[in-house]
């Protein structure tokens, strides 16, 4: 084990080479939703146990399923009213269990990104052939059911071993949104130095660590987004900046919830100067134009 | 040392559940549901009559809301005593007075217990389902089938020798099944189950005993889970409730489809003299719409539009 992951290396938020976003906005505004299956009984990873309860534990199972039967729906309809395309951060076995899903966000020309094949596959205790095949499988199964080349990564339950980013980048992907030590995206070392990048998708505004973990009223996360919003969109007069909401149907979709978020989405997209789009785009658009000036600059500073 | 190769096989990765209990199927993608005269949110409210013993064993894990300290645990267990004693009157009458037909979720081992609580309940005559035989008897994966089945029986037997009702619903313990309950609740004729939490409606739920009805009770909508789980304020769940209900009554009232809310409320917790007026709060804003169907679960799992 290492004492420093070194993905990046430190880089102050002050006097860094100005991102322009596309038509001059402060900040590229995306939304993340999590489209996921998690198994009734699931192989059995040694690292880490998948339910709380003896299997079946049917409250996780069915808090889950609830997305994709209920929530799923509810979340796309209020996404479509505010023009919001969303990057979707996928269970790739979802693709064969509900191919309706799928068929819905390809009709909107959403992004798929892979978050592994099932997200009670745990990348813990994988060897490199085993995590590179896993991510293999994702990447496949992406392009065979949707066409798409895919460019993100989010590991399966945020499990991770030394060298994911490495492997994920020989795979042909470009960004990673497992990092949060930044509101911009940076560069990330990769031992086969592909340009590769983190792009910010903020676990703080992520609806189930709100909901879940720190346990936030509804109302409450719809001012959180706002104040996010608010400063971020302020600092991205000077530098752009990125903000990303990342959901999952089966909790922002709730009844209880959902209006709430709405709320907060109709204010981000009330303003001008928000380029709202997908992460791919907004990882492109930075390798093209940002990535080296950003190099350069770290370079300059770790002086 | 990697992972076995069993672990990157997928045997059910293929459509639809990873399961044959119930069908793959989207809330959007289904037939619309008619309530009763053209009513729009049909509204369960499931009052759970529990009792937790002294003697907890928890295994294999502690009922929700159970026993925490050492034994004796005088504080948990006789906060959960207050709701079959006091509660529970104040909630049947915040109740009765917005018109609100209640279900009552009763513990097998509660009514051997309190006579005079079931005979209240049997001369309102609202119905009645089994909630397992007490908190710290619960259903789970690796139980023993034969333990299990024995638990069921006694659990419906003792629920129907008491009330002399036939009992046709069952809310396990702590929402917890084994691969066998729903098979066991089938045998032992029981017609509607509420502890999946998938769904939004009732829908047909497989065993290899015949079929049953999958009544989802919300749990997120829980006054234990939003107040005991969450930490949320009583205004807050009052909220939360009430933001429900008029996002289910709009997307009713949208789609022309039929739309339930699912209320599971517990004397020990709503009961309380500083809470009860919340669940009085949203009782009245639910039922000053005339659109609402007020029922009971057996009413609305056995409904055919």
């Amino acid at each position: 084990m290492k004492e420093d992951p070194g993905l990046y290396d430190y880089w102050p938020y002050e006097n860094r080479p100005k991102i322009e976003w596309p038509n001059g906005a402060r900040m590229a505004f995306w939304v993340a939703p999590n489209i996921e299956f998690y198994e009734l009984d699931p192989a059995v990873n040694p690292h880490r146990k998948a339910w709380p309860r003896p299997t079946p534990d049917i409250n996780g199972y069915g808090t889950r399923d609830y997305g994709n039967r209920v929530g799923h729906t509810r979340m796309m309809k209020v996404l479509d009213k505010y023009g919001v395309r969303g990057s979707i951060s996928l269970s790739t076995a979802l693709c064969e269990h509900h191919p309706e899903i799928i068929e819905q966000c390809k009709e909107r020309d959403w992004e798929f990104f892979s978050h592994g094949i099932y997200n009670t596959r745990y990348t813990y205790g994988m060897d490199e052939a085993q995590e590179r095949a896993m991510i293999e499988d994702a990447i496949e199964t992406i392009l065979k059911h949707t066409g798409q080349k895919c460019a993100g990564y989010l590991a399966p339950a945020l499990t991770h071993t030394e060298i994911t980013m490495d492997l994920f980048a020989e795979a042909g992907g470009i960004y990673t949104c497992d990092l949060f030590h930044d509101d911009q995206p940076t560069p990330v070392h990769v031992r086969g130095g592909q340009k590769f990048i983190s792009v910010p998708y903020s676990l703080e505004m992520n609806d189930t660590i709100t909901y879940v973990v720190n346990k936030i009223e509804p109302r409450r996360y719809g001012e959180m987004i706002k104040a996010n919003f608010d400063r971020l969109y302020a600092e991205g007069a000077d530098n752009g900046v990125v903000m990303c909401v990342p959901l999952h149907a089966y909790q922002v979709s709730h009844p209880h919830r959902l209006r709430a978020f709405e709320e907060a989405l109709e204010y981000i997209t009330g303003h001008s100067d928000v380029w709202v789009t997908t992460g791919r785009e907004i990882a492109e658009h930075y390798i093209e134009h940002c990535y080296d000036d950003a190099v350069a600059d770290i370079a300059a500073k770790a002086g | 040392m990697p992972l076995d190769k069993e672990y990157f096989e997928y045997p059910h990765r293929s459509y639809g559940m990873d399961h044959d209990y119930y069908d793959w199927s989207m809330l959007a993608d289904r037939a619309p549901i008619s309530w009763p005269d053209g009513k729009q949110v049909a509204l369960w409210v499931n009052i759970a009559l529990q009792y937790f013993p002294l003697n907890q064993q928890g295994k294999p894990f502690a009922p929700t809301g159970g026993m925490t300290t050492a034994y004796p645990d005088l504080r948990h267990y006789t906060l959960r005593e207050y709701g079959n004693r006091i509660g529970i009157f104040r909630v049947l009458k915040a109740l009765d007075e917005y018109g609100v037909k209640p279900t009552f979720a009763v513990q097998t081992r509660l009514a051997e217990r309190y006579p005079y609580l079931i005979n209240k309940l049997l001369e309102r005559g609202d119905e009645i389902i089994c909630h397992g035989y007490h908190m710290d008897a619960p259903h789970y994966g690796g139980q023993d089938r034969g333990e299990e089945a024995e638990l069921v029986e006694r659990s419906l037997s003792g629920l129907r020798q008491i009330t002399q009702r036939e009992i046709k619903g069952w809310l396990s313990p702590s929402k917890s099944q084994s691969f066998n309950t729903p098979e066991l609740l089938v045998a032992n004729g029981v017609e509607y189950m509420c502890d999946w939490i998938n769904d939004e409606l009732p829908y047909t739920f497989r065993t290899p005993a015949g079929e049953i009805t999958a009544m989802p009770l919300s749990t997120e909508l829980e006054d234990r889970f939003i107040i005991q789980a969450n930490l949320h304020s009583e205004s807050e769940y009052a909220d939360q409730i009430i933001d429900a209900f008029d996002f289910l009554h709009a997307e009713a009232e949208e789609t022309g489809a039929g739309r339930m809310l699912a209320l599971s409320i517990h004397p020990w917790m709503l009961g309380q003299p500083h809470r009860i007026g919340k669940l009085e709060q949203v009782l009245a804003h639910i039922m000053s719409h005339s659109n609402v169907w007020s029922a009971s679960a057996g009413e609305i799992a056995g409904w055919k539009a």
